[in-house]
């Protein structure tokens, strides 16, 4: 029989540390949707994606049944828009309204996929899709939108950087009235990985299969009670190989529910994606862990340190425990979802200055922050260039998420409810760096790009 | 097929006999009890054969968690699954 221990930890796990799924992303390529009429391959695209993910709710909800481990989000991911906005041309707002329709159809949380690959330059399709994101965020509720706008094999797309500035800001002013949550749906990456399920980032890349079951776990409460029992004067050799055996347990999970929705479905596993991903719940915190391994605050000295060492052991652990490992895989550390990060950011520990040094070993980057409603779109481009940087030098990937809350300053918050959590407006450098921004051209790729 | 049925609570007389019973009404056989006291509290882990179950794993589930609810017990029924996935290499 199974140890009565194991049992009971398992159940301890679910009920009182918030372990969970954190999502079944179903991925659908739009490849054989693209016609040279708009409207025709809407329709196409409707017809597949609801066809592909008509049981995937249910199938959700049958394995949350079975395993008593709860699926937060079944959500979907499809190959960028830009992709068959190219062969048809036409107002993309017509595939964000499809998406939408999709999603309802569905039932899912998100649907993902609004997006555009620029990292060497702008193809046929791809303007368009990024000039309309602000209207398209603002006439949908489920829709992501990411843009991919350098990489290390590629440097940086300045002209992309320059145009996402002024998309962010735009697209937080058009959703004002609601606590500017369009840009909380919108995200500028480096690096993007194309199986990621996590909104709202994920999109599913061209040379992905057809279909596939991408599934990404949860569980910083999991980790931040094992090291809770740890005595404090253990050194961090143990921590980390705490952290290594606790990923392990919670990636397994990952790859059984994956590997079961697969089977139901009759759709391919992709990949489990090993994040730590945080809920504004309580107990539910990577910034937590950070202090439970015996920081005072998040954002003090030694918190870049702390995180490298969590977002390390985690993919260590959680390696071992799943035939196939991707998307971002790490520790996530968004300000607005996490309650320990929102605690630090309200009582001025935790800057932006120190936020993008943790991107460098984190497993994303700057992730729902809050910026001043007064942040112009070049300080916005600026910031999504450093953090392009950081991902391009480091091989790896960086994305920035920012909300200009409009009409607000440093004191104010913005609510955004459910996953999405709040935050403090957080100080920004306002010093011009506008000059810079408006050269355009691209950043040359670094050197470690030339590894072949 | 077998799951897993756990019982935390306060331990009162014919827990064990009332799960018991609505396993063997949905065809449910026990295969292995074990109890002990955990932290104070009365912990009942059941290992229990589903292979011959007559009604779906899901409304078994909701019987006998809704017998927990009304008992002021909390009682999980989960496929063994999860345990041998999360504890065994």
């Amino acid at each position: 029989m199974i140890n009565v221990h194991d049992i009971m930890e398992t159940i301890q796990m679910i009920q009182e540390e918030n372990l969970d799924i954190r999502t079944i992303t179903m991925g659908i390529s739009l490849l054989d949707c693209c016609d040279a009429d708009i409207d025709r391959s809407c329709e196409k695209i409707y017809e597949k994606v609801c066809r592909k993910a008509e049981h995937l709710v249910a199938t959700g909800e049958e394995i949350e049944k079975k395993y008593g481990i709860p699926i937060v989000n079944k959500r979907i991911s499809v190959t960028p828009i830009a992709v068959p906005l190219a062969a048809s041309g036409g107002n993309p707002v017509k595939y964000a309204l499809t998406l939408e329709k999709c999603a309802n159809t569905c039932g899912v949380n998100f649907i993902g996929g609004y997006s555009a690959l620029v990292q060497k330059g702008f193809a046929a399709g791809d303007r368009a899709l990024i000039e309309s994101i602000p209207e398209a965020l603002t006439v949908t509720d489920h829709l992501c939108s990411s843009v991919n706008v350098g990489s290390t094999k590629a440097g940086i797309n300045m002209d992309a950087v320059r145009l996402m500035g002024s998309i962010v800001r735009r697209t937080a002013e058009l959703t004002a009235d609601r606590n500017c949550i369009g840009a909380a749906k919108l995200v500028v990456f480096c690096n993007a990985v194309e199986d990621n399920p996590f909104m709202a980032g994920a999109f599913h890349g061209v040379g992905e299969p057809d279909c596939e079951i991408n599934v990404g776990v949860s569980g910083p409460g999991v980790v931040r009670a094992a090291l809770a029992k740890l005595p404090k004067d253990a050194d961090l050799t143990e921590v980390a190989d705490l952290v290594k055996r606790t990923a392990f347990k919670i990636t397994r999970m990952g790859q059984l529910v994956g590997k079961e929705a697969s089977e139901k479905l009759g759709v391919p596993f992709g990949i489990v994606d090993l994040s730590l991903a945080p809920t504004p719940a309580v107990g539910d915190s990577v910034a937590h862990i950070l202090e439970e391994m015996g920081l005072e605050m998040c954002g003090c000295h030694g918190t870049t340190a702390a995180l490298a060492l969590l977002n390390d052991a985690v993919k260590k652990g959680g390696v071992m425990a799943s035939s196939h490992v991707g998307g971002l895989s790490g520790a996530f550390i968004p300000v607005s979802e996490d309650a320990g990060m929102i605690d630090a950011a309200r009582c001025g520990n935790l800057l932006l200055e120190k936020l993008e040094a943790m991107t460098a070993v984190c497993s994303v980057g700057l992730d729902m922050i809050v910026i001043p409603g007064d942040t112009t779109a070049e300080m916005i481009s600026a910031i999504i260039a450093d953090e392009a940087a950081i991902g391009m030098v480091n091989s790896k990937t960086t994305a920035v998420r920012v909300i200009p809350a409009i009409g607000k300053a440093i004191g104010d918050e913005l609510s955004f409810g459910g996953l999405l959590g709040a935050g403090p407006v957080m100080k920004v450098n306002y010093t011009k760096p506008d000059i810079f921004i408006h050269r355009g051209g691209r950043i040359p790729a670094p050197l470690q790009s030339l590894k072949n | 097929m077998r799951a897993i049925i756990s019982v935390v609570g306060k331990d009162t007389v014919g827990i064990l006999a009332k799960v018991s019973a609505l396993c063997a009404e949905n065809k449910v056989n026990v295969v292995d009890v074990t109890q002990t006291i955990l932290q104070d509290m009365f912990v009942m882990i059941m290992m229990v054969d589903i292979s011959a179950i007559t009604c779906t794993f899901s409304d078994f589930s909701d019987q006998v968690t809704g017998y927990g609810k009304e008992a002021g017990l909390v009682i999980n029924v989960m496929h063994e699954d999860i345990f041998n996935s999360m504890h065994t290499i």
